[in-house]
């Protein structure tokens, strides 16, 4: 049995994505700012999006592009949760 | 997968991929080995947004070879491509702000809340 191009091609890129990561781990856990945390909480959940899309494909279902939209949202909305608490205090004025 | 696809747009699909997954990994070097935070805001918000693109285009290549429109992967790419910036601006201001410091010399009229009307 020979494995396709397009198998090795997915498989080639979750490790590429899980690489990516686990770096964005590292400045999470390193940061020395908060705001470098939080930039690293943006690419990290960037990284599940692609992550997920990549499941996706290798699975051929339709269900998990909307988990990966799903979490693109959140994604978002926790960006700029803690963009706004660190530059003015609060979230909602 | 369980699809007969033709080599062509098996191979397309695949380098897509592949490029997609080298600007990822590119970003998130950026963001682990850049010196200071303005640097490394420019790593991940354009090159990993161009890697998710790259693979939702991947996605799309295969859904239209089996003759389906994917409109959930465009919906993904608007959402992700329209919310990049204003991530990214929103974290430049809140750095600004926080008065983060930069390699580079900042002017001082850069901070909002430092200019002159």
């Amino acid at each position: 049995m020979t494995i396709g191009i397009l198998t090795l091609a997915l498989d080639i890129s979750v490790g590429a994505v899980s690489l990516a990561m686990v770096l964005c781990l590292w400045r999470l856990v390193r940061g020395p700012q908060s705001i470098d945390r939080v930039l690293a909480v943006d690419t990290l959940y960037l990284n599940t999006v692609a992550l997920v899309l990549l499941l996706g494909i290798r699975l051929d279902t339709h269900l998990l592009f909307e988990a990966a939209l799903i979490v693109a949202m959140l994604g978002f909305a926790a960006t700029v949760a803690m963009a706004r608490y660190l530059s003015r205090g609060d979230v909602i004025e | 997968m369980s699809m007969n696809l033709h080599p062509l747009i098996e191979w397309l699909a695949a380098g897509l991929l592949l490029i997609s997954a080298f600007f990822l990994l590119v970003g998130a070097i950026g963001l682990a080995k850049l010196p200071d935070f303005f640097m490394r805001l420019h790593a991940p918000t354009k090159a990993a947004t161009l890697g998710v693109g790259g693979i939702l285009l991947a996605s799309m290549v295969l859904q239209a070879a089996q003759g389906r429109v994917g409109l959930m992967e465009l919906l993904i790419t608007l959402f992700v491509f329209v919310t990049a910036p204003v991530s990214a601006n929103l974290m430049a201001q809140a750095a600004l702000h926080l008065g983060v410091a930069s390699q580079a010399p900042t002017p001082k009229d850069a901070i909002p809340e430092h200019r002159t009307p």
